[in-house]
């Protein structure tokens, strides 16, 4: 009896909840920390979509798709953001993603033409030093050197794997060779981005893999010019970040007002300076001060998804094989 | 056979044993099931379960072999702050593992304080990537954990068996054989059976530190398995491996381990007579100074790069102290309720086999524990909403292991000395529970309870899965700094966890010693 009455209780809470419709998005962790973008977002959308927005963070980019495809059709999630171009071919073989019907004047260094997946900034990997520090200008000229650095494990870190596709997508076959070449420069692989900067930080190694917009955060949240990236002339590989639909959505309607939302002014607007990424859509009033002083790779490197997806498994093969003698 | 009588009754034991068994081998289960055909074991896994092994090993080994004697060294002397190095020496396996391995690598990494010392006077860099580093970093966080358990053995032995020595004029060598030997032979092999199991499911420690993919373990096999195949029928698969290698090392360990106690003393305070000559203090002092300095100098350097961060420390970073000291009380609650009975039964002569379930917590891998209990959970309730509940219980899982480690050679020394005297008074049941058994337990579970509340205060373990986005735990809050660049705040954050889980250890460790010497 007493069940009875407090389920009743919940079932009419839960009623009375209901009238403002709620938009779950799934995303990885650092864009719901209060450092990350995930706070002046929800506050931009809940203003004008009448709606409640609930940003639910799971780990990185692949625990979040792991987490989809655990939780299938039955996910609670309306919108899946901040997969990158690796893991959408994976995410699109699930079945479980919808088309995201919107478009946008992308400002991407590359055509955009997905109709599953939308891109809400992008970044490019590179290698970042102290501003003081000579270094080289390719991965051939890195593996020669004596320079020092840290690297992501690909098997549990996105920017990890993003290294893989990048040696994949300058050297193809070759990538092998490159990789023994660098095997005495990797000081250590670790876990995680976090793991890499922090010991980066602390001096153990002369260059960390990160982004060309790494030292944007040291200059504008810290005044400190003392962080560079450095330009290699193969070009650098692009992380495109992409949310999409899913098709089990209780709020369809409303998932796709998030994804013009997305493409806006004010949400792009937010991405820089909190995301420390490139706006998929470059705001009016252009990038923050700052941004200027960043280098701006000559090329710009991007394997399709499909192809990523093809030459995953086979790269990572040829990475453990270069750093496991 | 008719039954023996007990001062209280196993059963309880057995079904915490079996609540355990189940959460273990049924999220195991969960996992399994919800698999889709993936690749069973191939030679990369071969060559992770060989490296695990190995690593497990030496780690453990090495371990265990410093502790002896340090924990001899801490078992002779009284000196001034002893208590308090007793209480530090908590510290290295609490802390987060990043923290820690930031904090090992300020000291002997190739920019850390042993290299600058070297390039003072010429000296190439401290080497430390390979796998004696991943050692260096394993007996960092399990010497003093190995030194506790050890210690804990020599405060067993009664004080009047010092005493009856000292005016026998036993040597040193006469107190080894008679007194310290024995207890040792019960006491080691179950410390190295928990040492082995915590460094078999090492994953950030051995990669970072084991230089790249040669040091490969089971448990990031099975993240890889998880994350990048998604084949997790091979995730339930390795993490069967790592249940079953703890298993085994478990079962071995309890065999050998002899398992009568040193007998019981009348609780009077400890005096030492022995080891009064100057070669004797001379080794102590040498393996105390050695000691502290190995685990205190990194543990001075997170507070050294912390306390600038102290005061970058937002609301949201104190909101998540308060998550995480509610998360541990709970859990600390939940592991006396799991731990207690099951002491008992073990201490009662009941299976062997519950105390190997309560070694398996520390085997089964947090991902798969994780997963399973979400694919579990998710049909029937949304899985936020448990974030905390399931974080505590695990966390007592998990801590389980220490706690029996810790609860039950006095358990059967109790039991043993007071069981049939409780039996002829008419005492058995709540009456034994409560006047005899809990009060002479006192000091192991003020420690077992300290640990846990420690221990579940630092681990990240399964959070991140049921990670609701407005109640952060403090580690969970400590990656989110770092992962937003804020390396200063993190390490701020990281202090405040420091100081928050030893403290909380230093009560309740305290709590339970308050009239006895330490």
């Amino acid at each position: 009896m007493k069940y009875s009455v407090f389920a009743a209780a919940l079932l009419s809470a839960t009623a009375a909840y209901a009238e403002t419709p709620e938009l779950t998005v799934y995303t990885y962790d650092s864009f719901v920390s209060d450092w990350g973008p995930g706070p002046a977002v929800e506050t931009a959308f809940e203003a004008q979509c009448g709606c409640d927005l609930k940003l639910v963070g799971a780990g990185d980019g692949a625990a979040l798709l792991a987490r989809i495809r655990l939780e299938g059709a039955r996910s609670d999630a309306d919108v899946v953001l901040g997969l990158d171009t690796n893991l959408t071919a994976a995410a699109k073989a699930t079945g479980l993603f919808a088309d995201h019907g919107s478009s946008a004047d992308y400002s991407l260094p590359v055509a955009w033409e997905d109709a599953t997946f939308a891109p809400y900034d992008w970044g490019y990997f590179a290698f970042v030093h102290n501003a003081d520090a000579v270094v080289p200008t390719d991965f051939r000229a890195l593996g020669a050197s004596d320079m020092k650095i840290v690297i992501q494990d690909p098997r549990s870190s996105t920017p990890g794997l993003g290294l893989l596709m990048w040696v994949k997508a300058a050297y193809g076959d070759e990538a092998p060779a490159i990789w023994a070449d660098l095997a005495d420069n990797v000081v250590t692989v670790t876990k995680g981005w976090s793991e890499a900067y922090g010991l980066f930080l602390e001096g153990e190694a002369d260059m960390v893999l990160s982004y060309t917009t790494s030292p944007a955060y040291h200059l504008i949240a810290e005044e400190d010019a003392s962080k560079a990236a450095a330009p290699f002339d193969e070009g650098h590989y692009m992380q495109v970040e992409v949310a999409g639909i899913l098709a089990s959505s209780d709020q369809p309607e409303l998932a796709r007002s998030f994804m013009r939302f997305m493409v806006s002014e004010e949400f792009q607007s937010i991405i820089p300076t909190t995301n420390w990424m490139y706006p998929s859509v470059t705001p009016a009033a252009g990038l923050p001060a700052g941004f200027e002083t960043l280098i701006a790779p000559a090329k710009s490197l991007l394997l399709s998804a499909d192809e990523a997806a093809a030459l995953r498994d086979g790269a990572l093969g040829e990475w453990l094989d270069a750093l496991s003698q | 056979m008719a039954r023996r009588a007990q001062p209280i009754s196993a059963l309880p034991g057995a079904g915490a044993a079996l609540l355990v068994a189940a959460l273990i081998f049924g999220t195991l289960a969960a996992v399994a099931l919800r698999a889709e055909a993936g690749r069973g074991f191939g030679s990369s896994d071969w060559a992770a379960l060989r490296f695990t092994l190995i690593q497990a090993v030496l780690s453990a080994t090495l371990s265990v072999a410093l502790a002896i004697g340090l924990a001899r060294a801490l078992a002779r002397r009284r000196f001034f702050g002893r208590s308090v190095l007793i209480a530090l020496l908590g510290a290295p396996f609490i802390l987060p593992v990043i923290v820690a391995i930031l904090g090992l690598l300020a000291v002997f990494g190739r920019a850390g304080w042993v290299s600058q010392a070297l390039g003072v006077f010429g000296f190439e860099p401290l080497q430390i990537y390979g796998l004696h580093g991943v050692v260096l970093a394993h007996v960092f966080f399990n010497l003093p954990l190995a030194t506790r358990l050890i210690l804990q053995g020599w405060q067993e032995i009664p004080a009047e068996r010092f005493r009856l020595a000292a005016q026998l004029n036993a040597g040193p060598r006469a107190i080894w054989q008679l007194l310290e030997a024995p207890m040792l032979m019960r006491v080691v092999p179950g410390a190295l059976a928990v040492v082995f199991a915590i460094c078999l499911s090492s994953f950030a420690v051995a990669l970072t530190l084991g230089g790249g993919p040669r040091a490969t373990t089971i448990e990031l096999a099975i993240y890889q398995a998880f994350r990048f195949d998604f084949d997790l029928g091979r995730a339930a698969l390795l993490s069967a491996v790592q249940l079953v290698l703890t298993g085994l090392a478990a079962f071995v360990a309890l065999r050998v381990s002899a398992a009568d106690g040193v007998g019981a003393g009348l609780d009077r305070a400890l005096r030492r007579w022995d080891g009064d000559s100057s070669l004797a203090r001379g080794l102590d002092v040498f393996w105390i100074l050695s000691a502290a300095l190995f685990l205190m100098l990194p543990l001075a350097a997170v507070v050294s790069s912390g306390v600038s961060g102290l005061f970058l420390l937002k609301a949201n970073v104190w909101m998540a102290a308060i998550t995480s000291v509610m998360v541990s009380a709970l859990s600390t609650l939940v592991l006396l309720l799991l731990a207690l009975p099951m002491a008992a039964a073990v201490a009662l002569g009941r299976s062997a086999m519950i105390e190997v379930a309560g070694i398996l917590g520390l085997a089964a891998s947090p991902l798969v524990i994780g997963t399973g209990l979400f694919v579990v959970i998710y049909p029937f309730a949304d899985p936020f909403a448990l974030a905390l509940p399931v974080t505590a219980l695990v966390n007592a899982v998990m801590a389980l292991p220490f706690a029996l480690r810790i609860l039950v050679p006095r358990a059967r020394e109790v039991t043993a000395r007071y069981g049939k005297l409780s039996l002829s008074l008419d005492m058995a049941g709540w009456p034994f529970l409560w006047q005899v058994f809990l009060p002479r337990m006192r000091p192991q579970i003020g420690f077992a309870a300290g640990l846990a509340a420690a221990l579940s205060m630092g681990d990240l373990g399964v959070i991140t899965l049921f990670a609701d986005p407005e109640v952060a735990t403090l580690p969970l809050q400590i990656y989110r700094l770092m992962g937003a660049y804020q390396m200063q705040a993190a390490a701020g954050a990281a202090l405040l966890l420091l100081a928050l889980s030893m403290g909380v250890f230093w009560i309740l460790d305290r709590g339970g010693r308050w009239h006895a010497e330490a």
